[in-house]
């Protein structure tokens, strides 16, 4: 189709660097690859595929240690500036000075890559135009919200007309209206400037949109293709299980997952369960281990091409939980009551009048955008932050006045590590075992139990664990003293796939034993695992409800993806947020 | 007692966490304990007011005996050092101001003949007021050789003064300076490890993580200070060596109430440490804040220059200050053999300054948001 010279040429390219401990690994393992002009290609893999590394390399920051690099027809290793006159380059965080205002960002970028006047005028107000952004020029960078920023900086980066766009992950972060839109910019350049873009991205729904993909799992290449030739590879593997009424998704999810030798992959949505069987695997065998549910085909997406293609790695597979997961025991009692809370930040309103209940053993999700309100919440309810006003009962404590009995029921786990990275895995344990009083046989016994279910190295320096075991380790000290609630804030973010899995099946497990999880997240997919989710946007609870209800408030049946129902629930709320103000 | 016992487990497990994570960071170990070691080395030995050596100039217009006698009682004490000898008085600026000699001694041209008469002979010392503390020192050594001159030249001295420096008999400025630095160097690493801990704490997110568990603000700030205080007396100790072992200064005092002070000098310390450290939100403020603090406590402590020659609304100022009754404490009982009853009221500003920083410290924890 497409004869013109490629803008990227990548052949056998190696990059190694050395890991915490000291020892060398290859981020970048003998990969080739080519970009053709005009078209959006896509770097498709979980954190730590090295995706960062290689769009570094094409942009002549790093250089390689093997192979050989050609963008545009120059050779990156010998004249990297002659790249760089002709590419543009977003990272992941891009540069913006948050004390200057919008234009001046745009006419700082534009000054620095030498635009002339007449040109840079007509340029700037398209990107302006393009983003949507010409209200806010006034506006200081650092007041923007983290999608307005992700664009502002996509602006940036385009004030000056490139040959190759290289963009890094530029929706991390970003809450779904916000990575719409973004989406929906890129693919105007393409189509109007038929400019040449390299997106890296984690989403498979962002992959989907692209028109060559390749899939990336430490440092190697697993596969090329469109998305319709890796769809294919899942063809004919992937099914619908519904359960009979009054069983959740998830109970039946997890006796799929914990079947790695016949079901490659699980996941909860829509109320029904959504696998992937082993090619090796019969439909009959398939059907066995969940003779309840009822089994029905369905198209393959281009995530259970990405999950059946992880799973071929060696070392891939899941560790299977302790136990199956028991039936679950539900009592009416709330174990967490909120009643007309309220934060306020001087004037600004961070959480108002919100009320909510969540019953023992319930998943209970915390949904919204950035600065929704949820992590605000979240910080009250683990007695982090003191409420401005409302009643706020956790474990049948007011939280007002017995904050230090209430802490001794709940346990925590941070957003990002926040265990004490120079001690070893059971020197973080002793200390928080200590904390929470424990002492003696009774700690020992507690320590060594949590070391068992999350197969932790004692021994192992805790600041150089893989993000995986970081997060196991985290979980581990939170769950030591045996809390009646565990909090978790975005516990998934930056963790692969795989690894997300197994997360999901622990907390679900522990669901079933009574513990009540209350869980923030932006990966819309996993409200799936919960049995109520809450949608905050502004400060206000939009909606709250099981997965099944929120859906139907946003006006879909259940093959509605909650991302969309998310949507839908927001652009509601606004919409008669804007007319009520008209 | 069994709830006392479970309360001071946790606090003590928060205290063997605060000191794993200090002593596994090898560049924490290092800060730890070289600077006490190089500084008090290096005070020792480089910071003195005792004369030696002083270069002078002579400019001797008599050229008789007496003229020579006295010169020679100045050459003999080994203070002074002829470094020049002039041959006309147009010389003496040249001498003062190319910092050759610190002093010009001129000696008339009738000197002897004046002495022979008897008449009082003046003898004319000229000063570099530039440094004006070895000037006065220089002066008064130059005083009483002239004086004790006199005696052998059967002057009468109606009033005599005999000197007997107590606590210090040769009045060597490193006696003084050094049993301070025990308080002035420790105070320096104690404000510091204090003042990162929380910080750092709070940079790493990990604080968020103690604050969720029952501890309470007033168990994490135990737990906080006692790890920082442990470290500040090592580093008094390590100085405290050093100035018994290496200088062979003699201790008069009891070395247990040393200690007894320490403690207390230290607890205030910290608690200033750990009201800034709650305070900053990052490990950089923290840092900076400790650094403005410091130099005005040095300052204003008496380890260099004395509290009393102060303007009386300074001197007030001192009494927030540890560090004043730090020094003070800890010379009285190097030096003097002072006893408790001699030191009581030294507790007194100490115990203020820890009892209102540590409650505020432990207020902050919770209370300081960003």
């Amino acid at each position: 189709m497409n004869e013109a010279p490629p803008v990227v040429a990548i052949e056998g390219l190696r990059k190694v660097f050395a890991a915490p401990d000291g020892t060398p690994f290859a981020a970048i393992d003998d990969i080739s690859l080519t970009v053709r002009p005009g078209v959006l290609t896509a770097l498709v893999g979980p954190d730590g595929a090295g995706k960062t590394t290689l769009i570094r390399m094409i942009a002549g920051l790093l250089q390689p240690d093997g192979g050989s690099l050609r963008v545009l027809g120059h050779d990156v290793h010998r004249d990297p500036q002659a790249v760089q006159n002709r590419i543009s380059y977003m990272p992941q965080r891009f540069g913006l000075y948050d004390d200057l205002s919008v234009q001046e960002n745009l006419d700082l970028y534009a000054d620095l890559h030498g635009v002339p006047d007449d040109e840079r005028r007509e340029r700037i107000g398209r990107m302006l135009a393009m983003t949507d952004m010409a209200r806010f020029v006034a506006r200081p960078a650092g007041k923007l919200s983290g999608g307005m920023k992700q664009k502002l900086g996509l602006a940036c980066t385009l004030v000056r007309s490139p040959d190759l766009l290289l963009l890094d992950e530029p929706s991390v972060g970003v809450d779904p209206l916000s990575r719409r839109e973004l989406w929906a910019i890129l693919e105007q350049l393409i189509e109007r400037d038929r400019l040449s873009v390299l997106v890296s991205t984690a989403y498979m729904d962002e992959a989907a949109r692209c028109d060559a993909l390749y899939v990336l799992h430490h440092g190697r290449l697993l596969a090329q293709g469109t998305p319709d030739d890796l769809r294919a590879l899942a063809q004919g593997l992937t099914y619908e299980a519904t359960p009979p009424p009054g069983v959740p998704a998830r109970a039946v999810q997890a006796r799929l997952i914990d079947a790695p030798s016949r079901i490659v992959d699980a996941v909860p949505r829509g109320g029904s369960v959504s696998l992937i069987r082993r090619p090796e695997c019969s439909e009959a065998a398939m059907a066995a281990l969940v003779p309840d549910a009822a089994i029905t085909p369905r198209e393959a997406g281009l995530e259970d091409a990405f999950m059946l293609l992880l799973h071929a790695q060696p070392g891939a597979d899941v560790a299977p939980a302790a136990s199956p997961a028991p039936p679950l025991v539900r009592d009416a009692e709330p174990v967490i009551v909120v009643r007309d809370l309220v934060r306020r930040f001087g004037d600004f309103t961070a959480v108002a009048n919100t009320s909510f209940d969540v019953r023992r053993g319930e998943i209970f999700g915390l949904l919204g955008p950035n600065g929704a309100g949820k992590t605000t919440t979240f910080r009250m309810l683990c007695g982090l932050l003191p409420a401005t006003s409302g009643t706020l009962q956790v474990a049948g404590v007011n939280l007002r006045h017995a904050r230090s009995k209430a802490r001794a029921r709940i346990g925590y786990v941070a957003q990002k590590f926040a265990l004490y990275g120079n001690l070893t895995v059971r020197e973080n344990l002793r200390f928080f075992a200590g904390a929470y009083g424990l002492r003696g046989a009774a700690a020992d016994a507690r320590i060594a139990a949590v070391i068992k279910r999350f197969g932790l190295d004692p021994a192992m320096t805790s600041g150089i664990l893989p993000t995986g075991y970081k997060q196991r380790l985290a979980m581990a000290a939170g769950l030591l003293h045996q809390p009646d609630i565990l909090f978790l804030d975005e516990p998934t973010s930056g963790i692969d796939p795989l690894a997300r899995r197994a997360f999901w099946r622990t907390i679900t497990e522990l669901a079933a034993e009574g513990v009540t999880i209350i869980v923030t997240t932006h990966f819309m997919e996993e409200a799936e695992y919960c049995d109520r989710i809450a949608i905050q946007d502004a400060g206000r609870v939009l909606a709250l409800g099981t997965p099944q209800a929120v859906r139907e408030a946003a006006g879909g049946d259940h093959t509605m993806d909650m991302n969309r129902a998310f949507i839908a629930i927001v652009e509601q709320s606004r919409a008669n947020g804007e007319s009520a103000a008209a | 007692m069994g709830a006392f016992i479970a309360l001071a487990a946790q606090v003590w497990s928060l205290c063997v966490k605060e000191l794993l994570a200090m002593v596994k960071d090898p560049a924490n170990r290092l800060i730890l304990f070289a600077p006490a070691l190089i500084q008090s080395l290096l005070f020792g030995y480089g910071a003195t007011f005792d004369l030696t050596h002083v270069p002078y100039a002579l400019l001797d217009q008599s050229g008789g005996k007496a003229a020579t006698e006295l010169v020679a009682r100045i050459d003999g004490t080994g203070v002074f050092r002829r470094a020049m000898t002039l041959r006309s008085s147009e010389q003496v600026a040249g001498a003062i101001d190319s910092n050759d000699a610190l002093l010009v001694i001129t000696i008339p041209s009738d000197f002897d003949s004046l002495l022979a008469r008897g008449e009082t002979a003046p003898v004319q010392v000229i000063l570099d007021g530039r440094n004006s503390s070895t000037a006065g020192t220089a002066l008064g050594q130059i005083s009483a050789i002239t004086a004790a001159y006199n005696l052998t030249q059967g002057a009468s001295a109606p009033v005599s003064i005999v000197r007997r420096a107590w606590h210090n008999p040769n009045l060597q400025s490193r006696w003084t300076l050094m049993p301070a630095l025990i308080a002035g160097l420790s105070l320096m690493q104690t404000l510091l490890v204090a003042a990162l801990s929380v910080a750092r704490e709070r940079e790493q997110g990990t604080f968020d993580q103690l604050l969720v568990t029952p501890l309470t603000p007033i168990q994490i700030m135990i737990g906080k200070s006692l790890p920082a205080m442990l470290i500040g007396i090592i580093q008094s100790t390590i100085i405290l060596a050093i100035i018994r072992l290496w200088f062979q200064i003699p201790m008069q005092g009891s070395i247990m109430l040393l200690y007894v002070g320490l403690v207390g000098f230290t607890a205030a310390a910290v608690g200033i440490g750990l009201s800034i450290s709650a305070f900053a939100l990052t490990m950089q403020q923290a840092m900076l804040y400790t650094f403005l603090l410091i130099m005005p406590m040095m300052l204003l402590s008496g380890l260099l220059t004395p509290v009393r020659n102060m303007p009386d609304w300074l001197q007030v100022i001192t009494y927030a200050n540890p560090l004043r009754f730090g020094v003070d404490m800890v010379r009285r009982i190097y030096l003097e053999g002072a006893g408790l009853s001699d030191i009581a009221f030294d507790f007194v500003p100490l115990g203020v300054v820890s009892m209102i920083t540590l409650p505020l410290a432990a207020w902050l924890f919770r209370n300081r948001l960003s």
